[in-house]
């Protein structure tokens, strides 16, 4: 590990048991600003929950998260969010019943200034900010993304696939510095992956957003990381680029059994 | 320009009314509000105010439990919060009616606050149980701080007035009424399509979502019971200045119930749900009533039987349409302008 300095977040000796079931047991690691930084490990190896914790819906026992210098570990997730964490869920996490365009303006919360007055007044001052919020929300985000043709139809009657890229869409509304994407990949066919790849990868240069990525897709991950960290039954047990992961002895005995590293799309 | 417009044009997307066909219906609308009180009779009138006021405290509780989705069952109180507020100020402390207004909304908003504490820890039926005690806790306070309140009594409370002119007939207040009416509406239109209003449906809807994208939920939570419950203590300042008195059995809650019914009959989460549920249940208790006049003409003694019925068609309502219409006559009204949309104006 380097300096502690040039990490962006900091996670350091996360603990977090649930019972007798540690869940996470001392895990530390560092991301750096515009990385793209992915965590894997097999099933129930502790890859959600450490998201859990940085978001705050989860309190770890033990250990400290820093961003940019600042101590979150203690802060309530919607303070997290309004510092720029951003975050997609393993299961889809939308309002289902609003459509798609509401549901990528809720992402715009913490960027828009009106308040009980101005709003209830709206024309003027609240007008502009949704017409300027709009229009970015249009020409950046759904064009990124490619859902024009989806934006007025309700969340819930879309394919999951769908919905995933609407739950990222609205990610991004937040402006984010951080993006924590979980399982984003997950459910969708051949093609749908290597969108979401390429999109992440926009991200990632166009925005200039740190991007941390849970992923069961090795192809994927391999492809567009710059560091990969594994989780084991919520220990770390690597961590480095894609060419070292993919070699480590660990690392293949601990996916024995899950699915052999050497058949996915290496170097693909 | 009813006919399948494809809007491209997202600027033109936000407006609220966003076609002519709109516009032109409700100016007629407006001009008929306007005409109104020159060819209705005072009992017409009288109905119209009571419409108004109950447009809205319904708006209020429609902004708390439609679009925020904490359910009260103390509406009446914050009601009864604004009229006691408005005439105490108006009889003890020399306020005009007018100045005496944005107070009776303060104080129900901040009573609504305090009520609203419990909303971040719990939900549903346990809020549903807290908002009741309130309702009770301020019932007896009504009655029993004879001091302040002069408890069963009452108090009398003078006609508002600017200068010299007084607005103490039904087709006098109507215009106060029809004013406030206006600008509640127009408030809340704006404010559920704004940041606040979309945070609230957001809570509603997904609370744990709602924190993902930086929402304070307890900011949020009790901005909808302070805002909620202004409008309730406007509607309850109105009312009784309209009645000229006020008495603690003006805010039973019974009448929070009546509020719960016409959000749910009329559409929880719209504010045209709000208007129609306000009309929709104003109207049945006066309809009951002129039927059992009816009664008692042509079979006299029998008219007793109207009285109960007011809360048996109320709970009927609000089973029938949590079942078949959940979202309410604004629903229904959809559906209908969805039917005609291409007809007969289809250019
Ligand atoms: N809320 C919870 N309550 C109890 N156990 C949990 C909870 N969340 C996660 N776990 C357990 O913690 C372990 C790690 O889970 P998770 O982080 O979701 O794994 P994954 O790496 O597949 O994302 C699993 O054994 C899981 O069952
Ligand atoms: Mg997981």
């Amino acid at each position: 590990m380097g300096n502690k300095e040039e990490y962006q977040l900091r996670v350091e000796d996360i603990h977090l048991a649930f019972g007798g079931l540690q869940a996470l047991d001392g895990v530390s690691t560092g991301i750096k600003k515009g990385e793209i930084f992915s965590i894997i490990g097999p099933n129930g190896a502790g890859k959600t929950c450490l998201l859990n914790c940085i978001n705050h819906f989860y309190h770890p026992e033990k250990g400290k998260i820093i961003f940019e210098g600042q101590d979150i570990t203690y802060l309530k997730p919607h303070r997290i969010a309004s510092l720029g964490i951003a975050r997609t869920f393993q299961n889809v996490e939308l309002f289902a019943h609003m459509t798609v365009l509401d549901n990528i303006k809720l992402g715009g919360h913490i960027n828009m200034k009106s308040g009980f007055i101005s709003g209830g007044i709206y024309y003027g001052k609240t007008r502009n900010e949704e017409m300027a919020f709009r229009k970015h929300v249009e020409e950046d985000i759904i064009d990124l993304l490619e859902i024009e043709q989806i934006r007025k139809s309700i969340v819930h009657s879309l394919p999951y696939g769908l919905q995933k890229r609407v739950e990222l869409a609205r990610a991004l509304a937040i402006k984010p510095k951080i993006l924590l994407l979980d399982e984003p990949a997950t459910g969708m066919n051949l093609e749908e992956t290597e969108d979401i790849a390429r999109f992440i990868l926009d991200i990632n240069e166009e925005w200039e957003v740190t991007i941390i990525l849970i992923e069961h897709d090795m192809g994927v991950v391999m492809d567009i990381s710059d560091r990969v960290c594994v989780l084991d039954f919520g220990i770390k047990i690597a961590e480095g680029a894609p060419e070292e992961i993919r070699h480590n002895e660990h690392v293949i005995k601990a996916y024995l059994g899950e699915e052999d590293l050497t058949y996915s799309r290496l170097g693909a | 320009m009813r006919c399948g417009d494809f809007k491209e044009d997202y600027i033109k997307d936000e407006e609220i009314f966003q076609s002519y066909f709109v516009k032109f219906w409700l100016t007629l609308f407006f001009i008929f509000l306007i005409i109104f009180p020159f060819i209705a009779n005072y009992y017409m009138l009288y109905v119209a105010n009571m419409i108004g006021f109950a447009i809205i405290g319904a708006i209020g509780l429609n902004l708390l439990t439609g679009f925020t989705g904490q359910i009260s069952l103390g509406h009446a109180a914050f009601i009864g919060v604004g009229a006691y507020t408005s005439a105490i100020m108006i009889t003890r402390l020399g306020f005009s009616f007018w100045l005496s207004l944005p107070f009776a909304g303060l104080v129900a908003a901040l009573a609504g606050m305090i009520i609203g504490i419990p909303s971040l820890r719990v939900k549903g039926l346990y809020l549903c149980i807290a908002t009741l005690a309130a309702q009770f806790i301020f019932e007896f306070i009504f009655v029993h701080w004879e001091s302040m309140t002069k408890g069963i009594t009452g108090i009398h409370i003078p006609p508002p007035r600017i200068s010299s002119l007084e607005f103490t007939t039904e087709k006098e207040f109507y215009w106060i009424t029809l004013f406030f009416v206006v600008l509640g509406v127009g408030y809340a239109r704006n404010l559920v399509r704004s940041k606040m209003g979309r945070a609230f449906v957001a809570i509603r809807d997904r609370d744990l979502a709602a924190e993902i994208i930086g929402i304070n939920l307890f900011r949020y939570k009790l901005s909808a019971f302070a805002i909620g419950s202004f409008y309730a203590g406007i509607a309850g300042a109105l009312w009784v200045s309209f009645l000229k008195v006020v008495t603690p059995d003006h805010f039973p809650l019974f009448l929070s119930i009546q509020y719960l019914a016409m959000i749910i009959v009329g559409g929880m989460g719209s504010i045209l749900g709000s208007i129609f549920g306000a009309i929709f249940m104003t109207l049945i208790p006066e309809l009951l009533s002129y039927l059992s006049e009816i009664v008692k003409i042509y079979a006299p003694g029998n008219e007793e039987i109207f009285v109960p019925m007011k809360g048996v068609i109320f709970g009927l309502l609000i089973v029938l349409f949590l079942l078949f219409e959940p979202l309410g006559l604004a629903e229904i009204w959809n559906r209908i302008k969805s039917f005609f949309r291409l007809w007969p104006f289809s250019y």
